[in-house]
């Protein structure tokens, strides 16, 4: 339903998007993803009209979208500050879209009640957005979004002034509520583990353009490069040159075993990628294997993460076991994986 | 976001409406002709009728004079209130009490004083204009330095009670030091109003010679010339080049302030 | 030494002095003028302290109250003309990018910084009848107009005196404003009219208070501009003032006029801060 073709955005010398292209479809719950100041909001500002591109074009459905005033568009954008109008109640504020509309009020009151029974704040409608929590808040700018039935809604940063515990429960209602109202939502976050729980698809960024677009699984388990490999969940690297057998030679490790996820000249420069999960921690006596010493361990609940510090590398290596580990800081070890839970990907990029 | 291309008519309608009765004032200053309104060509000679002016020069010595001594007064004064009113009193009436004299209309505190002098049967010249001068500077030396205090480090002051000094060890050895920019800011904003003040000077100096602004209301009530116009071009440029001058200075201060 | 001792010492040496100067030179005149308002006048001026209502009854005289009233009107346009300039240029300025607005700001306040008089009388060269204004009416073939010595010229010189004083709070206003709050508006489906009207309008209700009160009080209580450029004809309760003190030396009925012209600045502040508190 929206396609991003070529969008590019210059700020004097900074580059904020570059060559950006995305196709997003109906009723999908899309996240883009990436660092802070990668273009993220550029990216969503443009689509809801803030911003003008250099270069590129935006259509919703076919419709040329850039042609229109912010105020035409049939877009919601929740800003990242939710900038709710400070002097309107919660129920004026999320009236407000409606009544631009010329709706009946008998109408308008209606909506209005619904949609903050939805989002839990009937009960605050009369107050005023300094007396509000931050939950509280950023539920009344979904809602003040929502309530105009947009075709599309942007979400940037919404959880992301939240702490940690509302931050969880919010994330469960924007699914819920993306189900119930079947609106497409594109959805801003630099926090990964965020993107991977919410979206049905993920767009990776970085200095201003898409490094991959996958499913949350997908992206995971076979990042294509190694930014998204890095900033994808806590990869282990090892950078090295692809061998023959699909692998890679490591300078300091010797041959490592890996799948590449694409066909690689033999002794390019390549860069092998394990999750921590996938890292198995053997006995020192092991025949295969990394030989190291134990850092660290750390209990998370049901996971340990074990940091393992390998000589010759300058990163641990992080390993992920069920249950409470049972090994002590200092025991000697071998880390090892299969190769095909290693992924082998060209380096540069 | 767009903005209205209809806003920028308005908006240079207002620099136009600020200036053209400047730049107009300032062309006339060089006529030739005997008008102050209608312009005969090029000439310097109104400057050189100011010079020679006696009624003009003694009215800027006048202003000069009142200025610093109402800015004495009103640095001072106004420092010591403003630390009294900021470190040893939370008082709201003294806080009033103080900034009324910023914000009470000029003309009511001009006939209040020449009430007020009349009743003690003072006779009037420069020192009572400079003492009323110093009652509204002394309101706007007050108001800055406190801004200034408001900013500043109160621990580094108890530190300096606690070693032993007494309030004024710590204000001379202390606060001061940490003041000195805005009393500096303060002093020239007395000063500059000082000098720019009619109202109060009018009523305040009975028969003595007058301050500039006095000359010049009485120029005008007279009859315009184009030598009123020479003096409004000096003028325009003193004060365009202190207003300048003092901008830069601040900026130089704050950047100082941050290193 | 006990600390509060100290503390009452420091009061003492850092309140006195400036205190006793207000004391003195601020409040003891004022209370001064407010008591003249019940007593009669002296036949040469000063005043006889005798009891009398007739300064009061004076005052609510027509021949008085429409000079009173007169004033309140001049105040209110200037206001209101100084208001519908300021707003859009407060507002574009604001909108500048960080050098510009700097040099736009500076270059609003610059005018205000010299002398008073002068600027005054800037206005008496460009109004008068062989003025800059008629010579360019002459050149469309109009006829010189009487713009000086009226109530209009009044109100040029009074906006053209105190206009920096609106443009600066409301610039203050306006520049704290999010800017995300407009862009809100207008993603719900807001024009920019609307968004000014329902946003930005009511968010800066209390710059506009504030530029307004800053523009009307010297407005109102003026007496050079309506001396210089009203003529005789036009009054203003300062020239009222002025000549009850300085020619017809009625102390006393002076010093009411002075008391209404202040009541009325009151009655406005506390309106002020009444709507200020609300919005
Ligand atoms: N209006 C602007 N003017 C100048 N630079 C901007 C502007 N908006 C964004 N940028 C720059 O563009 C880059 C991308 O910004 P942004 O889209 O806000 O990133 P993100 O939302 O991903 O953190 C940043 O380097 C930022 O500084
Ligand atoms: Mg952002």
């Amino acid at each position: 339903m929206l396609k991003i073709d070529g969008v590019s955005r210059t700020f004097g010398d900074v580059t904020a998007l570059d060559g950006v292209s995305l196709e997003i479809g109906q009723g999908e719950f899309f996240a883009l993803l990436g660092p802070s100041g990668c273009g993220k909001t550029t990216l969503l500002r443009i689509i809801a009209g803030f911003e003008t591109p250099d270069a590129g074009t935006v259509t919703l459905d076919g419709d040329d979208l850039l042609s229109l005033q912010p105020n035409r568009r049939p877009i919601s954008l929740m800003f990242q500050s939710y900038a709710l109008f400070p002097h309107m109640t919660v129920a004026k504020n999320v009236a407000y879209g409606l009544e631009r509309e010329r709706l009946p009020r008998q109408e308008v009151r209606q909506r209005v009640g619904e949609v903050l029974e939805t989002v839990g704040l009937s009960a605050h409608a009369s107050r005023k957005p300094a007396q509000l929590s931050g939950g509280q808040r950023q539920r009344v700018a979904l809602a003040r979004s929502i309530v105009k039935r947009p075709r599309l809604l942007l979400l940037d940063e919404p959880l992301s002034a939240l702490d940690k515990k509302v931050r969880a429960d919010m994330q469960l209602e924007l699914k819920r509520l993306q189900h119930e109202v079947g609106i497409t939502f594109v959805v801003v976050t630099h926090d990964q583990e965020e993107a991977m729980s919410l979206a049905d698809r993920i767009a990776v960024f970085d200095n201003g353009q898409v490094r991959q677009v996958d499913e949350p699984i997908a992206l995971y388990e076979r990042p294509r490069s190694p930014f998204v490999a890095d900033f994808v969940g806590a990869n282990n690297l090892f950078p090295g040159v692809a061998g023959g057998s699909g692998g890679i030679e490591s300078e300091t490790f010797g041959e490592l075993a890996g799948t590449p996820l694409t066909e690689l000249e033999p002794g390019t420069e390549a860069l092998l990628a394990v999750r921590p999960e996938k890292i198995e921690l053997a006995d020192e006596n092991a025949a295969r294997g990394l030989a190291g010493s134990v850092l660290d361990v750390s209990f998370y609940g049901g996971v340990s993460h074990v940091s393992v510090d390998v000589p010759g590398r300058a990163k641990p290596v992080l390993a992920a076991v069920q249950g409470a580990a049972t090994l002590s800081v200092g025991a000697k070890v071998k880390v090892r994986w299969d190769a095909g839970d290693a992924v082998v990907m060209a380096a540069g990029q | 976001m767009r903005r209205s291309k209809l806003l920028y008519v308005p908006f240079w309608a207002t620099y136009v409406f600020l200036y053209a009765p400047i730049a107009v004032l300032v062309v006339m200053s060089f006529n030739a002709g005997e008008s102050a309104y209608t312009y005969e060509g090029f000439s310097l000679k109104w400057y050189g009728e100011l010079a020679g002016d006696d009624r003009i020069m003694n009215g800027v010595v006048n202003t000069l004079i009142v200025a610093v001594g109402s800015t004495v007064i009103a640095t001072v004064l106004g420092t010591l209130l403003a630390v009294g009113l900021a470190r040893y009193t939370r008082s709201k009436l003294l806080d009033a009490v103080s900034l009324m004299p910023a914000v009470l209309p000029d003309l009511v505190l001009a006939i209040g004083l020449l009430v007020f002098y009349g009743m003690i049967q003072l006779t009037l010249g420069l020192y009572s204009v400079i003492l009323a001068h110093g009652v509204f500077a002394m309101a706007f030396v007050a108001a800055v330095v406190r801004t200034r205090l408001s900013g500043a480090d109160t621990s580094l002051e108890e530190a300096s009670r606690d070693l032993g000094a007494g309030p004024v060890a710590t204000f001379m050895r202390i606060t001061l030091p940490q003041l000195a920019p805005g009393i500096v800011a303060g002093a020239l904003l007395a000063f500059t109003l000082s000098l720019d003040e009619f109202v109060i000077a009018f009523f305040t100096i009975g028969n003595a010679e007058p301050t500039l602004p006095i000359v010049i209301y009485s120029m005008i009530r007279f009859g315009v010339t184009p030598k009123i116009n020479a003096l409004a071009a000096i003028l325009l440029l003193v004060s365009f080049t202190a207003v300048i001058a003092g901008q830069r200075l601040t900026k130089i201060g704050e950047s100082r302030a941050q290193d | 030494m006990s600390r509060s001792r100290g503390r009452r010492l420091g009061a003492f040496v850092f309140l006195t002095p400036g205190l006793t100067y207000l004391v003195v030179l601020l409040l003891v005149p004022l209370a001064l003028v407010l008591s003249y308002t019940v007593f009669q006048r002296g036949r040469f001026g000063g005043v006889v302290y005798e009891f009398t209502a007739e300064n009061f009854e004076r005052l609510v005289d027509p021949l008085y109250l429409d000079v009173v009233i007169g004033s309140l009107k001049i105040a209110a346009v200037t206001t209101v003309i100084a208001l519908l300039a300021g707003y859009p240029t407060a507002y574009l300025i604001a909108q500048l990018p960080r050098k510009w607005k700097t040099i736009a700001l500076v270059a609003i306040v610059l005018p205000f910084w010299t002398n008073f008089i002068i600027r005054v009388y800037a206005w008496i060269i460009l109004l008068s009848g062989p003025g800059l204004v008629n010579s360019g009416l002459k050149v469309f073939g109009i006829e010189p107009l009487e713009l000086l010595y009226n109530e209009g010229a009044i109100v040029a010189g009074l906006v053209y005196s105190y206009l920096p004083l609106m443009v600066l709070p409301l610039f203050a206003a306006i520049e704290k404003l999010d800017p995300q709050l407009r862009e809100a508006s207008a993603n719900l489906g807001a024009s920019g009219l609307t968004t000014f009207r329902k946003v930005t309008l009511p968010l800066t209700v209390p710059g506009v208070l504030t530029g307004s009160l800053f523009v009307f009080v010297p407005s109102f209580g003026n007496f050079v501009i309506p001396e210089l450029l009203g003529g005789s004809k036009s009054l203003m309760v300062g020239n009222l003032i002025r000549q009850q003190f300085l020619s017809a030396r009625d102390w006393p009925f002076g010093s009411t006029l002075a008391l209404a012209l202040i009541a009325v600045l009151l009655v406005l502040l506390v309106a002020q801060a009444w709507v200020a508190r609300r919005a």
